[in-house]
């Protein structure tokens, strides 16, 4: 029995040094062509790896995809990451599983989403980014609403409602992200002109603007305005001022639909609206145009629109 | 209990085999409904999605069967993770800013293992706790940003997204060796007798001389020190540290470990066990995606897969 045991564990051993022995980055099926993609010319299959569902915005995102694909005949597999960088990895190759012929990502992280790329890539599925891009790997088009232009929209807009030095709070989004950066950069292009009294960050979430906003109000008596990154941080704040009986114009970026209707009910004052249908549909046609064997533009910008009523 | 020992045989097999059986069964089921599922190619990229969740719940097994829980293990993960890449970042060696993450995680696990037997803290509670200091600890480490740009270290690289033989994923490698390894603890050493005497009764365990407080500590070391090696995997897979890595791992883990017909009672359970819940929830995630199941459905039956096998556990 001593011996057999002695036995395995030096089977277990050599086994062991003969696989660090034969390690390598070239897996299998890597470098050749798309193994078992269904690619019959005529039904194209469209892969989409949203970042998260639980947001309007990447919700009607969606559904721009699955109407504009509806109207062109094109079938859409569709996975939700749930914000996490490290499922989506997995998510997109799922969908390479499936066997999709074109992939439209909306990664979770710019970074993160590089390796998945990259293994699209080297099965030679085309890739579309949605939103945010890719750090790495070969991405065909990046459809993105024009971030800068929208943060600087909104500072303009408060200048033009309150005047110059306006004091101001700034609702930051998830720290590092494209789109925070972006926003964040755009609104302080005119800072100069605003008082900007307060700036962090509420994730993106409604529960957490509430949550930031109210101690900002605690700490500052006099607030104007609020620029929100997002409608759902946008509103989380209002309902912070709402309660403090404090009057406070409120404007965020997005434009959906709770959004629209507050904006519509007197409760916010603005927001910069994407079109994440529009983003979507752009997408499908992008799609369509590299199955038809055009190459469409490297970046192409969703168009914005401030709302005020 | 004791007189239905001459009965017991067929139904504790089959306790033994429940969860085996459940993942045959998805697996078949799964197959039908979509052939892709089963090639080789997507098995070895399910065992490479499922490896960072099994290493976690290795741990975990051996926290649950000392009757704690180890609610830390995401935090941990990113922690260290971010600890290790800025290192790799500042141009240390990789298999240096690799052994440190690991020897970080297994501090932090330490940290959680004095909380609770110096400390008297209930795991819960103290885990509940360096949950969130160690998240924190990281944001405040990563400024909130992914860590990015790791170098070109071909080990590292390996880590997460190399293959041994050109077909097994490397990370798949790892959990193979760390199997073998925490089986023969769990099952074939003094150290597996006695987690398994603690989790059954801490006070008669303590009586009967065995040293509990340091067999705690030295558990919750090792479920930390394998969620960072999980993290490195997770860096290398990403290539890049996320501040928000290993969110919510811990639940996976833990439901993988009761999948795995671990009590969470502490005493009972096995790692092969967990092992096969581990898989069962890859199965699942995996599958369900390929079948184009809605993401939001797909949670419906994640949790319906869980209350089903813990009601099965209960009968038995």
């Amino acid at each position: 029995m001593k011996q057999l045991k002695k036995l395995a564990s030096v089977f277990f051993l050599g086994f062991l040094f003969i696989s660090l022995a034969a390690c390598s980055l070239e897996g299998p099926g890597q470098g050749g062509t798309n193994s078992g993609s269904g690619s019959d010319s005529d039904s194209l299959t469209i892969g989409l790896s949203v970042s998260t569902l639980n947001n309007p915005f990447f919700v009607a995102l969606r559904d721009g995809v699955i109407a504009e694909a509806e109207a062109n005949g094109i079938n859409v597999e569709i996975v939700d990451a749930q914000d996490d960088a490290a499922k989506q990895v997995n998510d997109v190759e799922d969908l390479l599983t499936a066997g999709v012929d074109i992939l439209i990502i909306n990664p979770t992280d710019s970074a993160a989403i590089a390796t998945a790329v990259e293994s699209a890539n080297a099965q030679g599925v085309p890739v579309i980014t949605l939103d945010r891009s890719s750090d790495g790997g070969d991405v065909v088009t990046f459809i993105a609403s024009d971030n800068v232009a929208g943060g600087e929209q909104a500072a303009q807009f408060i200048i033009d409602q309150l005047g110059e030095n306006a004091t101001v709070v700034e609702l930051q989004g998830i720290p590092g992200a494209s789109a925070t950066r972006e926003r964040g950069q755009g609104f302080n292009n005119l800072a100069a002109s605003l008082n900007i009294v307060a700036s962090q960050s509420a994730n993106f979430d409604r529960g957490e603007g509430l949550n930031v906003m109210e101690n900002i109000l605690q700490a500052q008596p006099d607030v104007a305005a609020v620029f929100a990154h997002n409608d759902e941080m946008a509103l989380g704040a209002l309902e912070a001022i709402n309660a403090s009986g404090r009057d406070i114009m409120v404007i965020g970026f997005d434009g959906n639909d709770d959004a629209l209707a507050s904006i519509s009910n007197g409760g916010m004052a603005a927001t910069v609206a994407q079109q994440p249908d529009v983003m979507g549909q752009l997408a499908v046609q992008t799609a369509l145009q590299i199955h038809n064997g055009e190459t469409p533009q490297a970046q192409i910008s969703a168009p914005l629109r401030l709302v005020t009523e | 209990m004791q007189a239905t020992k001459t009965k017991n045989s067929l139904p504790s097999v089959l306790k033994n085999l429940g969860p085996l059986v459940g993942l045959i069964v998805l697996v078949v089921f799964i197959s039908i409904l979509n052939p892709r599922f089963i090639q080789s190619q997507n098995i070895l990229n399910l065992l490479r999605q499922v490896s960072i969740n099994a290493l976690i719940a290795f741990g975990m097994t051996f926290v649950i069967l000392t009757g704690g829980i180890d609610l830390s293990v995401g935090a941990t993960l990113a922690l260290s993770s971010a600890l290790s890449a800025g290192l790799m970042v500042s141009g240390v060696p990789a298999i240096v800013a690799i052994l440190a993450g690991i020897a970080l995680g297994a501090l932090l696990g330490a940290v959680n293992g004095l909380l609770i037997t110096v400390g008297k803290m209930a795991p819960f509670i103290a885990t509940l706790a360096t949950m969130t200091l160690f998240r924190g600890l990281t944001l405040v480490y990563t400024d909130g940003n992914p860590i990015t740009g790791l170098g070109d270290s071909v080990l590292f690289q390996m880590m997460g997204r190399g293959y041994v033989f050109g077909f097994i994923p490397f990370p798949v490698f790892i959990v193979l060796i760390t199997f073998v390894g925490l089986f023969v603890l769990l099952h074939k050493t003094p150290f597996g007798r006695k987690t398994y005497a603690i989790g059954g009764n801490e006070k008669a365990s303590f009586i009967s001389g065995i040293k509990v407080d340091r067999m705690k500590l030295i558990i919750y070391s090792l479920s930390g020190a394998l969620s960072a090696l999980a993290g490195i995997i997770l860096s290398s897979r990403l290539n890049s540290a996320q501040p928000n890595a290993g969110n919510a791992f811990e639940l996976d883990a833990i439901a993988a470990v009761v999948l795995g017909g671990t009590s969470l009672t502490g005493g009972k359970g096995k790692i092969l066990g967990t092992l096969i819940g581990v898989l069962i929830i890859g199965v699942l995630n995996n599958g369900l995606n390929l079948l184009g199941v809605s993401s939001f459905y797909q949670q419906v039956v994640k949790g319906v897969v869980i209350l089903i096998a813990v009601l099965l556990d209960r009968k038995n």
